[in-house]
Protein backbone atom coordinates (compact mmCIF):
# COMPACT_ATOMS: atom_id res chain seq x y z
CA UNK A 1 0.00 0.00 0.00
CA UNK A 2 0.92 3.67 -0.58
CA UNK A 3 0.18 6.93 0.90
CA UNK A 4 0.08 9.56 -1.78
CA UNK A 5 0.09 13.24 -0.60
CA UNK A 6 -0.43 15.92 -3.01
CA UNK A 7 0.19 19.88 -2.60
CA UNK A 8 -2.03 21.32 -4.95
CA UNK A 9 -3.55 24.86 -5.52
CA UNK A 10 -6.26 25.56 -3.60
CA UNK A 11 -9.06 26.26 -6.37
CA UNK A 12 -7.79 22.95 -8.07
CA UNK A 13 -9.47 21.16 -5.17
CA UNK A 14 -12.54 19.78 -6.82
CA UNK A 15 -10.93 18.96 -9.87
CA UNK A 16 -8.94 16.52 -8.54
CA UNK A 17 -11.10 15.62 -6.18
CA UNK A 18 -13.42 14.92 -9.00
CA UNK A 19 -10.81 13.30 -11.06
CA UNK A 20 -10.22 10.93 -8.44
CA UNK A 21 -13.91 9.67 -7.28
CA UNK A 22 -13.94 9.13 -11.56
CA UNK A 23 -11.26 6.55 -11.45
CA UNK A 24 -12.67 5.42 -8.31
CA UNK A 25 -10.74 6.29 -5.32
CA UNK A 26 -13.38 6.66 -2.45
CA UNK A 27 -11.80 8.41 0.13
CA UNK A 28 -9.22 11.23 0.80
CA UNK A 29 -8.22 13.29 3.78
CA UNK A 30 -7.82 17.56 2.66
CA UNK A 31 -6.27 20.37 5.03
CA UNK A 32 -5.40 23.53 4.35
CA UNK A 33 -1.72 24.45 4.21
CA UNK A 34 0.86 27.23 4.05
CA UNK A 35 4.65 26.55 2.47
CA UNK A 36 6.57 27.25 -0.55
CA UNK A 37 8.16 26.44 -3.19
CA UNK A 38 10.62 27.86 -6.05
CA UNK A 39 7.88 30.20 -6.17
CA UNK A 40 9.22 31.79 -3.16
CA UNK A 41 5.47 33.56 -2.47
CA UNK A 42 4.53 37.61 -3.43
CA UNK A 43 5.74 40.42 -2.15
CA UNK A 44 2.89 43.12 -0.58
CA UNK A 45 3.83 46.74 -0.28
CA UNK A 46 2.57 49.17 2.76
CA UNK A 47 3.35 52.62 2.52
CA UNK A 48 6.26 51.79 0.71
CA UNK A 49 7.91 49.61 2.67
CA UNK A 50 8.35 46.26 1.24
CA UNK A 51 6.67 42.89 2.79
CA UNK A 52 7.72 39.53 1.39
CA UNK A 53 5.36 36.88 1.69
CA UNK A 54 6.93 33.44 2.13
CA UNK A 55 4.08 31.19 2.79
CA UNK A 56 1.47 30.92 0.64
CA UNK A 57 -2.11 28.85 0.91
CA UNK A 58 -2.10 25.41 -0.76
CA UNK A 59 -4.21 22.02 -0.08
CA UNK A 60 -2.61 19.30 0.90
CA UNK A 61 -4.63 15.88 -0.09
CA UNK A 62 -3.62 12.99 1.33
CA UNK A 63 -5.10 9.27 -0.05
CA UNK A 64 -3.81 5.27 0.77
CA UNK A 65 -3.87 3.16 -2.12
CA UNK A 66 -2.71 -0.49 -3.14
CA UNK A 67 0.52 -0.10 -4.48
CA UNK A 68 -0.68 -1.53 -7.77
CA UNK A 69 -3.18 1.38 -8.46
CA UNK A 70 -0.22 3.85 -6.94
CA UNK A 71 1.11 5.09 -10.28
CA UNK A 72 -2.27 5.75 -12.15
CA UNK A 73 -3.61 7.39 -8.96
CA UNK A 74 -0.32 10.06 -9.23
CA UNK A 75 -1.04 10.52 -12.86
CA UNK A 76 -4.77 11.37 -12.24
CA UNK A 77 -3.78 13.80 -9.66
CA UNK A 78 -0.60 15.60 -12.23
CA UNK A 79 -3.50 15.54 -15.03
CA UNK A 80 -6.48 17.52 -12.64
CA UNK A 81 -3.69 19.63 -10.84
CA UNK A 82 -1.88 20.86 -13.49
CA UNK A 83 -2.18 24.69 -15.29
CA UNK A 84 1.20 24.77 -16.38
CA UNK A 85 2.06 27.95 -14.30
CA UNK A 86 4.33 28.00 -11.48
CA UNK A 87 3.62 26.76 -8.40
CA UNK A 88 1.22 23.93 -9.01
CA UNK A 89 2.05 22.06 -6.38
CA UNK A 90 4.09 18.26 -5.87
CA UNK A 91 2.69 14.55 -5.43
CA UNK A 92 4.86 11.80 -3.84
CA UNK A 93 3.78 8.60 -2.41
CA UNK A 94 5.31 6.56 0.45
CA UNK A 95 5.47 3.00 1.17
CA UNK A 96 2.43 1.93 4.26
CA UNK A 97 3.16 -0.65 6.68
CA UNK A 98 0.27 -1.14 8.60
CA UNK A 99 -3.83 0.52 7.68
CA UNK A 100 -6.80 -0.46 10.01
CA UNK A 101 -10.44 0.80 9.92
CA UNK A 102 -11.13 1.82 13.04
CA UNK A 103 -15.09 0.25 13.06
CA UNK A 104 -14.52 -2.96 11.81
CA UNK A 105 -11.17 -4.02 12.82
CA UNK A 106 -10.51 -5.14 8.79
CA UNK A 107 -6.53 -4.59 8.00
CA UNK A 108 -4.31 -4.20 4.90
CA UNK A 109 -6.29 -3.50 1.17
CA UNK A 110 -8.94 -4.24 2.69
CA UNK A 111 -9.17 -1.71 5.27
CA UNK A 112 -8.58 1.33 2.65
CA UNK B 1 -27.58 93.62 45.23
CA UNK B 2 -30.09 94.04 43.47
CA UNK B 3 -27.66 96.24 41.01
CA UNK B 4 -25.16 93.06 40.86
CA UNK B 5 -27.96 91.13 39.99
CA UNK B 6 -29.37 93.32 37.05
CA UNK B 7 -25.25 93.14 35.35
CA UNK B 8 -25.50 89.71 35.08
CA UNK B 9 -29.04 89.64 33.68
CA UNK B 10 -27.86 92.21 31.46
CA UNK B 11 -24.63 90.22 30.46
CA UNK B 12 -26.81 87.01 29.47
CA UNK B 13 -29.34 89.28 27.30
CA UNK B 14 -26.52 90.84 25.67
CA UNK B 15 -25.07 87.53 24.70
CA UNK B 16 -28.36 86.50 23.54
CA UNK B 17 -29.23 89.15 21.11
CA UNK B 18 -25.95 88.81 19.46
CA UNK B 19 -26.77 85.24 19.07
CA UNK B 20 -27.09 83.79 15.11
CA UNK B 21 -29.72 80.73 15.63
CA UNK B 22 -27.88 79.66 12.11
CA UNK B 23 -24.45 80.10 13.55
CA UNK B 24 -25.48 77.94 16.34
CA UNK B 25 -26.62 75.43 14.86
CA UNK B 26 -23.84 74.79 12.32
CA UNK B 27 -21.50 74.53 15.84
CA UNK B 28 -23.54 72.70 17.46
CA UNK B 29 -23.10 69.79 14.76
CA UNK B 30 -19.90 70.68 13.45
CA UNK B 31 -18.93 69.79 17.20
CA UNK B 32 -20.29 66.16 17.20
CA UNK B 33 -18.90 66.08 13.30
CA UNK B 34 -15.49 66.71 14.88
CA UNK B 35 -16.36 64.57 18.04
CA UNK B 36 -16.85 61.32 15.20
CA UNK B 37 -13.13 62.39 13.70
CA UNK B 38 -11.42 60.54 17.32
CA UNK B 39 -13.23 56.94 16.86
CA UNK B 40 -12.74 57.41 12.75
CA UNK B 41 -8.94 57.93 13.71
CA UNK B 42 -9.14 54.83 16.24
CA UNK B 43 -10.25 52.70 13.26
CA UNK B 44 -7.41 54.43 10.85
CA UNK B 45 -4.55 53.36 13.64
CA UNK B 46 -6.59 50.50 14.83
CA UNK B 47 -6.46 49.00 11.46
CA UNK B 48 -3.19 49.63 11.12
CA UNK B 49 -1.58 47.74 13.60
CA UNK B 50 -1.34 43.82 14.27
CA UNK B 51 -4.65 42.29 15.25
CA UNK B 52 -2.75 41.95 18.72
CA UNK B 53 -2.89 45.68 19.36
CA UNK B 54 -6.13 46.72 17.70
CA UNK B 55 -7.98 46.64 20.97
CA UNK B 56 -4.86 48.70 22.74
CA UNK B 57 -5.11 51.07 19.83
CA UNK B 58 -8.75 51.77 20.05
CA UNK B 59 -8.77 51.80 24.00
CA UNK B 60 -6.17 55.02 24.14
CA UNK B 61 -8.32 57.05 21.52
CA UNK B 62 -11.83 55.95 22.95
CA UNK B 63 -10.38 57.22 26.89
CA UNK B 64 -8.92 60.68 25.57
CA UNK B 65 -12.66 60.96 24.55
CA UNK B 66 -13.37 60.15 28.20
CA UNK B 67 -10.14 62.02 30.32
CA UNK B 68 -10.32 65.20 27.80
CA UNK B 69 -13.98 65.82 28.33
CA UNK B 70 -13.69 65.78 31.82
CA UNK B 71 -10.61 68.32 32.05
CA UNK B 72 -11.77 70.66 29.56
CA UNK B 73 -14.40 71.78 31.63
CA UNK B 74 -12.06 71.94 34.62
CA UNK B 75 -9.96 74.23 33.70
CA UNK B 76 -8.52 73.32 30.19
CA UNK B 77 -10.86 75.33 28.24
CA UNK B 78 -10.22 78.39 30.33
CA UNK B 79 -6.37 78.15 30.26
CA UNK B 80 -6.80 78.16 26.32
CA UNK B 81 -9.26 80.92 25.91
CA UNK B 82 -9.59 83.36 28.65
CA UNK B 83 -7.40 85.63 29.74
CA UNK B 84 -5.12 88.60 28.04
CA UNK B 85 -1.83 86.98 28.88
CA UNK B 86 0.29 86.09 25.32
CA UNK B 87 1.30 82.79 26.41
CA UNK B 88 -1.26 81.39 28.53
CA UNK B 89 -4.59 81.70 29.52
CA UNK B 90 -6.43 82.04 33.25
CA UNK B 91 -9.17 79.90 34.97
CA UNK B 92 -11.77 82.48 35.52
CA UNK B 93 -13.80 79.41 33.84
CA UNK B 94 -12.54 77.00 35.44
CA UNK B 95 -16.01 74.15 35.72
CA UNK B 96 -17.07 76.91 33.18
CA UNK B 97 -18.11 79.29 36.01
CA UNK B 98 -19.20 82.75 34.66
CA UNK B 99 -19.43 81.29 31.05
CA UNK B 100 -21.31 83.96 29.90
CA UNK B 101 -18.14 85.39 29.34
CA UNK B 102 -16.62 85.50 25.87
CA UNK B 103 -13.27 83.60 25.27
CA UNK B 104 -11.00 86.96 25.63
CA UNK B 105 -10.45 88.79 22.65
CA UNK B 106 -13.78 86.95 19.76
CA UNK B 107 -17.02 88.30 19.81
CA UNK B 108 -18.66 85.36 18.83
CA UNK B 109 -22.52 84.83 17.06
CA UNK B 110 -22.95 81.59 19.42
CA UNK B 111 -23.31 81.33 22.92
CA UNK B 112 -19.88 80.82 24.36
CA UNK B 113 -20.97 77.07 25.89
CA UNK B 114 -21.03 76.01 22.24
CA UNK B 115 -17.57 77.63 21.19
CA UNK B 116 -16.55 75.51 24.69
CA UNK B 117 -17.92 72.29 23.26
CA UNK B 118 -16.51 72.90 19.47
CA UNK B 119 -13.43 73.20 20.87
CA UNK B 120 -13.50 70.65 22.88
CA UNK B 121 -13.51 68.13 19.98
CA UNK B 122 -10.45 69.73 18.46
CA UNK B 123 -8.75 69.23 22.28
CA UNK B 124 -9.61 65.10 22.48
CA UNK B 125 -8.45 64.47 18.90
CA UNK B 126 -5.10 66.07 19.27
CA UNK B 127 -3.13 63.93 22.01
CA UNK B 128 -5.04 60.98 19.92
CA UNK B 129 -2.85 61.65 17.22
CA UNK B 130 0.25 60.95 18.77
CA UNK B 131 -1.16 57.30 19.62
CA UNK B 132 -0.58 56.29 15.96
CA UNK B 133 3.37 57.25 16.15
CA UNK B 134 3.83 55.31 19.30
CA UNK B 135 1.70 52.41 18.77
CA UNK B 136 1.67 48.89 20.28
CA UNK B 137 4.30 49.80 22.92
CA UNK B 138 2.26 52.40 25.55
CA UNK B 139 0.98 51.12 28.82
CA UNK B 140 -2.70 52.17 29.17
CA UNK B 141 -3.00 53.60 32.44
CA UNK B 142 0.13 55.49 31.61
CA UNK B 143 -0.73 56.73 28.29
CA UNK B 144 -3.93 58.11 30.47
CA UNK B 145 -1.32 60.26 32.30
CA UNK B 146 0.90 61.44 29.75
CA UNK B 147 -2.19 62.55 27.44
CA UNK B 148 -3.45 64.38 30.59
CA UNK B 149 -0.30 66.43 31.66
CA UNK B 150 0.07 66.82 27.89
CA UNK B 151 -3.54 68.52 27.06
CA UNK B 152 -2.37 71.00 30.29
CA UNK B 153 1.24 71.44 29.37
CA UNK B 154 1.52 72.00 25.48
CA UNK B 155 -2.56 71.82 24.19
CA UNK B 156 -3.53 74.70 26.46
CA UNK B 157 -0.67 76.85 25.89
CA UNK B 158 -0.35 76.46 21.88
CA UNK B 159 -4.02 76.92 21.41
CA UNK B 160 -3.51 80.20 23.39
CA UNK B 161 -0.75 81.24 21.71
CA UNK B 162 -2.72 80.64 18.28
CA UNK B 163 -6.48 80.28 18.65
CA UNK B 164 -6.69 83.01 20.92
CA UNK B 165 -7.00 86.05 19.73
CA UNK B 166 -4.48 87.08 22.79
CA UNK B 167 -2.02 84.88 21.65
CA UNK B 168 1.19 86.22 20.87
CA UNK B 169 1.15 84.24 17.75
CA UNK B 170 -2.05 85.48 16.64
CA UNK B 171 -0.83 89.32 17.56
CA UNK B 172 2.00 88.49 15.29
CA UNK B 173 -0.64 87.55 12.34
CA UNK B 174 0.28 83.94 11.88
CA UNK B 175 -3.06 82.37 10.53
CA UNK B 176 -4.22 79.02 11.04
CA UNK B 177 -8.05 78.49 10.32
CA UNK B 178 -8.35 75.17 12.00
CA UNK B 179 -5.37 74.28 13.35
CA UNK B 180 -2.38 73.00 11.42
CA UNK B 181 0.16 74.04 13.68
CA UNK B 182 -2.47 73.69 16.75
CA UNK B 183 -3.05 70.45 16.09
CA UNK B 184 -1.15 68.49 13.59
CA UNK B 185 2.19 69.94 13.73
CA UNK B 186 2.27 70.20 17.48
CA UNK B 187 0.73 66.51 17.83
CA UNK B 188 3.24 65.29 14.99
CA UNK B 189 6.41 66.76 17.22
CA UNK B 190 4.90 65.52 20.40
CA UNK B 191 4.81 62.12 18.66
CA UNK B 192 8.44 62.20 17.57
CA UNK B 193 9.48 63.83 20.96
CA UNK B 194 7.93 60.25 22.63
CA UNK B 195 9.35 57.96 19.90
CA UNK B 196 12.61 59.07 20.90
CA UNK B 197 12.20 58.42 24.67
CA UNK B 198 10.52 54.91 24.47
CA UNK B 199 12.32 53.55 21.25
CA UNK B 200 11.45 51.36 18.93
CA UNK B 201 8.95 48.28 18.57
CA UNK B 202 10.74 45.38 19.23
CA UNK B 203 11.61 44.02 15.65
CA UNK B 204 11.16 47.30 14.27
CA UNK B 205 12.47 47.17 11.23
CA UNK B 206 13.83 44.05 10.62
CA UNK B 207 10.48 42.00 11.49
CA UNK B 208 8.36 43.83 9.26
CA UNK B 209 4.31 44.80 10.71
CA UNK B 210 1.84 44.55 8.51
CA UNK B 211 -1.80 45.92 8.84
CA UNK B 212 -3.97 43.61 10.03
CA UNK B 213 -7.00 45.13 8.45
CA UNK B 214 -6.90 47.71 6.05
CA UNK B 215 -10.60 47.80 4.66
CA UNK B 216 -10.55 49.28 8.92
CA UNK B 217 -7.98 51.79 7.95
CA UNK B 218 -10.31 53.12 4.73
CA UNK B 219 -13.61 53.15 6.88
CA UNK B 220 -11.82 55.13 9.53
CA UNK B 221 -10.06 57.62 6.43
CA UNK B 222 -14.06 58.01 5.49
CA UNK B 223 -15.36 58.56 8.90
CA UNK B 224 -12.13 61.28 9.07
CA UNK B 225 -13.14 63.19 5.78
CA UNK B 226 -16.79 63.36 6.69
CA UNK B 227 -15.83 64.67 10.40
CA UNK B 228 -13.43 67.04 9.01
CA UNK B 229 -16.01 69.21 7.18
CA UNK B 230 -17.05 70.19 11.00
CA UNK B 231 -13.46 70.68 11.82
CA UNK B 232 -12.36 73.37 9.13
CA UNK B 233 -16.01 74.78 7.97
CA UNK B 234 -16.71 74.48 11.33
CA UNK B 235 -14.02 76.89 11.96
CA UNK B 236 -15.21 79.52 10.29
CA UNK B 237 -17.44 79.99 13.55
CA UNK B 238 -20.07 81.11 11.01
CA UNK B 239 -22.75 79.58 8.72
CA UNK B 240 -21.50 81.98 5.66
CA UNK B 241 -19.76 82.30 2.74
CA UNK B 242 -16.31 81.79 4.37
CA UNK B 243 -17.95 78.14 5.75
CA UNK B 244 -18.63 76.88 2.42
CA UNK B 245 -14.99 78.02 0.91
CA UNK B 246 -13.34 76.46 3.94
CA UNK B 247 -15.63 73.24 2.96
CA UNK B 248 -14.93 73.12 -0.38
CA UNK B 249 -11.01 73.39 -0.43
CA UNK B 250 -11.08 70.80 2.52
CA UNK B 251 -13.11 68.56 -0.24
CA UNK B 252 -11.08 69.42 -2.87
CA UNK B 253 -7.53 69.75 -1.13
CA UNK B 254 -8.50 66.21 0.13
CA UNK B 255 -9.17 64.71 -3.41
CA UNK B 256 -6.43 66.14 -4.90
CA UNK B 257 -4.04 64.93 -2.28
CA UNK B 258 -5.27 61.45 -2.49
CA UNK B 259 -4.65 61.56 -6.21
CA UNK B 260 -1.48 62.55 -5.34
CA UNK B 261 -0.15 60.03 -2.58
CA UNK B 262 -1.48 57.53 -4.66
CA UNK B 263 0.52 58.57 -8.35
CA UNK B 264 3.50 59.21 -6.22
CA UNK B 265 3.48 55.33 -5.37
CA UNK B 266 2.43 53.86 -8.60
CA UNK B 267 5.62 55.84 -9.82
CA UNK B 268 7.87 54.47 -6.81
CA UNK B 269 6.14 50.96 -5.67
CA UNK B 270 4.32 49.96 -9.02
CA UNK B 271 1.32 50.15 -7.52
CA UNK B 272 -1.34 52.30 -6.22
CA UNK B 273 -2.34 50.73 -2.99
CA UNK B 274 -5.68 51.63 -0.84
CA UNK B 275 -3.74 51.88 2.37
CA UNK B 276 -2.10 54.86 0.17
CA UNK B 277 -5.27 56.29 -0.93
CA UNK B 278 -6.73 56.56 2.70
CA UNK B 279 -3.24 57.79 3.57
CA UNK B 280 -3.66 60.58 0.75
CA UNK B 281 -6.76 61.89 1.67
CA UNK B 282 -5.69 62.42 5.12
CA UNK B 283 -2.56 63.95 4.63
CA UNK B 284 -4.92 66.23 2.08
CA UNK B 285 -7.10 66.94 5.07
CA UNK B 286 -4.19 67.64 7.87
CA UNK B 287 -2.55 69.91 4.81
CA UNK B 288 -5.80 71.78 3.93
CA UNK B 289 -6.75 72.64 7.90
CA UNK B 290 -4.74 75.99 8.31
CA UNK B 291 -5.14 76.71 4.93
CA UNK B 292 -8.95 76.10 4.35
CA UNK B 293 -10.18 79.56 4.82
CA UNK B 294 -7.46 81.20 3.51
CA UNK B 295 -7.20 80.25 -0.34
CA UNK B 296 -9.01 79.71 -3.28
CA UNK B 297 -10.25 76.10 -4.57
CA UNK B 298 -7.39 76.47 -6.82
CA UNK B 299 -4.96 76.89 -4.44
CA UNK B 300 -6.63 73.85 -2.65
CA UNK B 301 -6.01 71.65 -5.77
CA UNK B 302 -2.14 72.64 -5.37
CA UNK B 303 -2.13 71.85 -1.57
CA UNK B 304 -3.26 68.85 -1.96
CA UNK B 305 -1.72 67.61 -5.11
CA UNK B 306 1.80 68.58 -2.78
CA UNK B 307 0.21 67.28 0.34
CA UNK B 308 -0.39 63.78 -1.40
CA UNK B 309 3.32 63.63 -2.88
CA UNK B 310 5.20 65.15 -0.15
CA UNK B 311 3.79 62.87 2.65
CA UNK B 312 3.85 59.64 0.73
CA UNK B 313 7.69 60.53 0.19
CA UNK B 314 8.17 61.80 3.73
CA UNK B 315 6.84 58.07 5.52
CA UNK B 316 10.21 57.05 4.17
CA UNK B 317 12.14 59.31 6.63
CA UNK B 318 11.50 56.80 8.93
CA UNK B 319 13.56 54.32 7.35
CA UNK B 320 16.74 56.68 6.85
CA UNK B 321 16.75 58.37 10.33
CA UNK B 322 15.60 55.24 12.00
CA UNK B 323 12.96 55.92 14.28
CA UNK B 324 9.92 53.65 14.79
CA UNK B 325 6.66 56.23 13.99
CA UNK B 326 4.63 53.38 13.67
CA UNK B 327 1.81 54.60 11.73
CA UNK B 328 3.46 57.95 10.47
CA UNK B 329 2.27 60.23 12.36
CA UNK B 330 5.30 62.36 11.38
CA UNK B 331 5.14 61.41 7.74
CA UNK B 332 2.01 63.20 8.10
CA UNK B 333 0.82 65.24 10.79
CA UNK B 334 3.84 66.72 11.40
CA UNK B 335 5.04 67.54 7.92
CA UNK B 336 1.87 67.54 6.21
CA UNK B 337 0.64 70.06 9.27
CA UNK B 338 3.99 72.18 8.55
CA UNK B 339 3.21 71.83 4.89
CA UNK B 340 -0.08 73.55 5.07
CA UNK B 341 0.90 76.20 7.35
CA UNK B 342 3.47 77.49 4.98
CA UNK B 343 1.78 76.82 2.10
CA UNK B 344 -0.51 79.67 3.07
CA UNK B 345 2.04 82.14 2.67
CA UNK B 346 1.80 81.51 -0.61
CA UNK B 347 -1.48 80.89 -1.48
CA UNK B 348 -3.32 83.38 1.16
CA UNK B 349 -5.83 85.29 -0.50
CA UNK B 350 -7.39 88.62 1.07
CA UNK B 351 -10.12 87.69 -1.81
CA UNK B 352 -11.04 84.53 0.56
CA UNK B 353 -9.93 86.05 3.96
CA UNK B 354 -7.24 87.09 6.05
CA UNK B 355 -3.52 88.44 4.44
CA UNK B 356 -2.45 87.79 0.74
CA UNK B 357 0.75 85.67 0.00
CA UNK B 358 3.26 85.84 -2.16
CA UNK B 359 1.48 84.59 -5.17
CA UNK B 360 -0.97 87.40 -4.34
CA UNK B 361 1.24 90.01 -4.42
CA UNK B 362 1.90 90.12 -0.68
CA UNK B 363 5.18 89.36 -0.31
CA UNK B 364 6.84 87.61 2.18
CA UNK B 365 5.48 88.90 5.49
CA UNK B 366 3.21 86.70 6.08
CA UNK B 367 5.05 83.49 4.91
CA UNK B 368 7.25 84.57 7.52
CA UNK B 369 4.45 84.90 10.46
CA UNK B 370 3.68 81.56 9.16
CA UNK B 371 7.33 80.13 9.62
CA UNK B 372 7.50 82.11 13.16
CA UNK B 373 4.26 80.06 14.28
CA UNK B 374 5.45 76.25 12.87
CA UNK B 375 9.19 76.59 14.81
CA UNK B 376 7.64 77.88 17.79
CA UNK B 377 4.58 75.49 18.25
CA UNK B 378 6.86 72.57 17.08
CA UNK B 379 10.06 73.88 19.25
CA UNK B 380 7.72 74.31 22.07
CA UNK B 381 5.73 71.06 21.54
CA UNK B 382 8.79 68.75 21.22
CA UNK B 383 11.10 70.11 23.92
CA UNK B 384 8.10 69.91 26.61
CA UNK B 385 6.50 66.64 25.35
CA UNK B 386 10.15 65.05 25.31
CA UNK B 387 10.90 66.11 28.82
CA UNK B 388 7.37 64.98 30.24
CA UNK B 389 8.12 61.58 28.30
CA UNK B 390 11.58 61.49 29.58
CA UNK B 391 10.20 62.14 33.24
CA UNK B 392 7.33 59.80 33.13
CA UNK B 393 9.64 56.96 31.57
CA UNK B 394 11.94 56.75 34.19
CA UNK B 395 9.43 56.97 37.24
CA UNK B 396 5.83 55.14 36.14
CA UNK B 397 7.14 53.98 32.61
CA UNK B 398 5.30 54.34 29.96
CA UNK B 399 6.25 51.42 27.98
CA UNK B 400 5.29 48.26 28.64
CA UNK B 401 7.29 44.82 29.80
CA UNK B 402 8.81 43.19 26.56
CA UNK B 403 6.75 40.26 27.43
CA UNK B 404 3.47 42.23 27.28
CA UNK B 405 4.46 43.93 24.34
CA UNK B 406 5.12 40.33 22.69
CA UNK B 407 1.94 39.57 23.83
CA UNK B 408 0.15 42.32 22.68
CA UNK B 409 -2.11 45.39 24.02
CA UNK B 410 -5.15 43.76 23.98
CA UNK B 411 -4.21 40.79 26.16
CA UNK B 412 -1.66 42.56 28.32
CA UNK B 413 -3.38 45.65 29.02
CA UNK B 414 -7.44 45.24 28.90
CA UNK B 415 -7.61 41.22 29.23
CA UNK B 416 -9.63 41.25 26.49
CA UNK B 417 -8.41 39.59 22.27
CA UNK B 418 -10.30 41.43 19.45
CA UNK B 419 -10.65 38.37 17.09
CA UNK B 420 -11.92 34.44 18.02
CA UNK B 421 -8.82 32.87 17.25
CA UNK B 422 -6.85 35.68 18.28
CA UNK B 423 -3.31 33.67 17.45
CA UNK B 424 -3.99 33.41 14.32
CA UNK B 425 -5.65 36.70 13.28
CA UNK B 426 -2.65 38.54 15.32
CA UNK B 427 -0.26 37.54 12.47
CA UNK B 428 2.56 36.19 15.14
CA UNK B 429 2.06 32.56 14.26
CA UNK B 430 3.51 33.55 10.69
CA UNK B 431 5.59 36.08 11.70
CA UNK B 432 8.20 34.30 10.66
CA UNK B 433 6.79 34.39 7.07
CA UNK B 434 7.43 38.41 6.88
CA UNK B 435 10.92 39.57 6.27
CA UNK B 436 12.46 43.36 5.09
CA UNK B 437 13.70 43.89 1.56
CA UNK B 438 14.52 47.70 2.59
Amino acid sequence: MKLITAIIKPFKLDDVKNALNAFGITGMTVSEAMGFGRTRGHTEVYRGAEYTIDLIPKIRLEVVVDSADAEKVIDVIVKAASTGAIGDGKVWSVPVDHIVRVRTGERGVDAI
Amino acid sequence: MHFLMGTAVSAVNTATDATNHADTAWLLASSALVLLMTPGLAFFYGGMVRGKNVLGMLAQNYVTMGTVSVLWILGVYSLAFQGSNGLIGNLKNFGLNHIWMEPTGLSLTIPPMVFVAFQLMFAIITPALITGGTADRLKFGSWVAFSSLWLILVYAPVAHWVFSPAGWLAKKGAEDFAGGTVVHANAGAAALAVILVIGKRKGWPKERMRPHNVPYVLLGAGLLWFGWFGFNAGSALSANTLSAYAFVNTNTATGAALLGWIITEKFRDGHSTTLGAASGAVAGLVAITPACGFVSPVGSIVIGLAAGAVCCLATGLKNIFKFDDALDVVGVHLVGGILGALLIGLFGTAMVNGANGVFYKGGWTLMGHQALAVVAVVAYSFVVTYILAFVMEKTVGLRVSEEDEAAGLDLSQHAETAYESATFSDGSRFLSNFTSNN
